[in-house]
């Protein structure tokens, strides 16, 4: 099956730095994808090109369309939330639901009107009169309610309680996702995403560090429990990352043998945020 | 069945409306609405005071000095053309505020929804950048004109009709009034010159939505600041004794095109009344819409209106790739 999104040598630069560096990637649909990331990585500007929304070098195709010069067809079939309360604050939940009933094609009123109804949402709601969390609901009402095969999602849940955040992402999952639609999410509350990610893919500085699927994650990073008695010989393994509980060590290793780590101590799965710290130290120095 | 151009660009006018319905529908109903109610307080006060409506005694915003030419005079064409006038005031003034409403609503049309990010949720719809532009073009220049012509014309009849109504008290028949004066010909008049108003408005059009896609920051300040800078600049070289261009014809026919156009009625100007005549027998002439469109034959207009379409295409480019929220 053809790539979703395809890049081959993604480039911008702002002024003096480079936000994407050559940045070559492939998204497959039915996929998940978590785009994670420091602040100012360049996960935004990803996005951005993806969407049509800047210029860049190099070449993007997204669902075989160049976003730069076939955006109108392109956003037939792609949605984004980019951010949370980016709806206008002078509208009403009908006008909104009217206008895109109206302007896209590909928009099923009868779903966009269930799924408000199980929210508190009335007709005569002003965006201006809603709480984030309420305006999130009217946003993911609205794009659920559109049957696109990209969905862009960047920091969504962003300042929202812990109910709206597990509610968005439950919502996502079980009324629209399947295989023939693609999800791209960027987040820095990875904890959240990461048991329904099915691809991870770390950016720092412009570059994709990491780019694999869960499972293969799964296989290749491990870490590993051990006591302080054997904490110097673990660490000439050369772990990427080492961090200390009651007492104990922790480590990470990339492409450790299972065997020979399960000889040391406890083996686990690392969390994505775990990995997440280990890959982006430095970053901020 | 529409086509979905046209469809779409309805949708799209729909929700400049929806948004700016202040500035669209209630302030020209409220001006219009305050305007016939300063009439009428001066009606009652005239009789009050004893049938005297002295113009200057009376406060601003009010026909008084009209009725009481109305009431002096027995030429029946002056009458007329007396009432004619007042209906024509309270359009000239609903036209003088929805100048200011469009000029500011066209500062703030590709400005506001950058502001507040508002602009992601537009572009993730599938409307081209060219529609939206567009959509407030229409959105200014004819749904807004459109709905002042309404308020004007119905305040207009308005006050044809208190006034009828207040002259016939003193025993001038209402209906021989209404005879003389010319509403259906001042309605066509008005509606006629929306379309006028419309090519007449693109210089402006186009560089208040140039600056408001454009702008940072406070795009009223860079649309006014700037020709007028430039202004200056001339005027300076000027005065240095070079002879680079005409000062007056950049006051008159960029600054004042790209900033002023906005309000209607400045295709005729008091010159043009001056060459009809220049007096009240020759109001009707003055606006029919011979005489407005006799505004087209001039070169300078066309030269604006293509500059202003320019100005456009360089407002739907910036919509497209300005990146900055």
């Amino acid at each position: 099956m053809n790539a979703v999104v395809s890049a081959r040598g993604l480039g911008k630069r702002y002024k003096n730095a480079a936000a994407l560096d050559n940045v070559s990637f492939e998204i497959q649909p039915g996929r998940i994808v978590g785009l994670i990331g420091p602040n100012g990585a360049g996960k935004t500007t990803a996005l951005k090109a993806i969407l049509g929304l800047t210029d860049f070098q190099g070449e993007l195709s997204v669902l075989g369309l160049d976003p730069r010069k076939q955006r109108g067809k392109l956003m037939e079939q792609v949605c984004f939330i980019a951010d949370v309360a980016v709806l206008p604050r002078w509208i009403r939940v009908r006008e909104a639901v009217d206008f895109v009933a109206n302007t896209h094609p590909r928009f099923d009123r009868r779903k966009c009107e269930a799924l408000l109804a199980r929210t508190k949402l009335t007709p005569n709601l002003r965006v201006k009169q809603m709480s984030k969390g309420m305006i999130v609901q009217l946003h993911l009402a609205l794009v659920m309610a559109i049957d696109a095969r990209l969905l862009v999602l960047d920091e969504p849940t962003l300042g929202l309680d812990i109910l709206y955040r597990k509610q968005f992402y439950q919502n996502l999952l079980e009324d629209y996702f399947d295989e023939n639609k693609t999800i791209i999410v960027t987040t820095h509350q990875v904890e959240e995403v990461e048991h329904i990610l099915t691809d991870l893919m770390f950016i720092r500085d412009g570059r994709i560090v990491l780019d694999a699927d869960m499972d293969a994650v799964g296989e290749r990073f491990a870490e590993v429990m051990v006591g302080a008695d054997k904490a110097a010989e673990v660490r000439a393994l050369k772990p990427l990352d080492e961090r200390q509980v009651f007492g104990k060590s922790i480590f990470l290793f990339d492409g450790m043998a299972r065997a020979q780590l399960e000889a040391l101590g406890e083996v686990r799965r690392p969390s994505v945020s775990d990995l997440f710290v280990a890959t982006m130290k430095g970053t901020y120095a | 069945m529409k086509t979905p151009v046209l469809n779409e660009m309805y949708w799209l006018v729909k929700r400049e409306f929806w948004e700016h319905r202040g500035g669209f529908l209630w302030t020209p109903v409220i001006v219009g609405g305050v305007f016939l109610l300063l009439n009428v307080m001066g009606i009652i006060a005239g009789e009050v005071l004893g049938g005297h409506f002295d113009g200057h005694a009376n406060f601003i915003g009010n026909n008084m000095h009209l009725f009481d030419q109305a009431l002096s005079n027995t030429d029946s064409a002056k009458i007329g053309a007396g009432l004619d006038i007042m209906m024509f005031s309270t359009s000239a003034i609903i036209s003088i505020v929805l100048g200011f409403v469009v000029f500011f609503y066209f500062l703030g049309a590709l400005y506001d929804d950058r502001r507040d990010r508002s602009l992601l949720f537009w572009k993730s719809l599938p409307l081209s950048d060219t529609a939206t532009v567009l959509s407030k073009v229409v959105a200014g220049t004819v749904l807004a004109p459109v709905i002042a012509v309404i308020c004007g014309v119905v305040t207009g009849i308005g006050m044809l009709l208190l006034f009828a109504i207040t002259l016939s008290f003193h025993g001038i028949s209402v209906w021989q009034l209404l005879t003389y004066a010319h509403p259906f010909r001042m309605t066509a008049n008005l509606i006629g010159a929306i379309p006028l108003y419309m090519l007449w408005a693109l210089p402006a059009t186009g560089w208040l939505l140039l600056c408001s896609a454009w702008a940072r920051s406070k795009p009223f300040l860079w649309a006014v600041a700037l020709p007028v800078a430039v202004g200056l600049v001339l005027w300076w070289f000027n005065l240095l004794g070079g002879r680079i261009m005409g000062g007056n014809w950049y006051w008159h026919d960029v600054c004042g095109r790209i900033l002023l156009s906005v309000f209607p009625g400045g295709w005729i100007g008091p010159q043009h009344y001056a060459d009809l005549g220049g007096t009240v027998d020759h109001t009707m002439d003055f606006l029919s819409l011979g005489n407005s469109y006799s505004a087209m034959a001039s070169p300078s207009f066309w030269i604006g209106a293509a500059a202003g379409l320019a100005l456009l295409a360089a407002a739907i480019w910036l919509r497209r790739w300005r990146d900055d929220t």
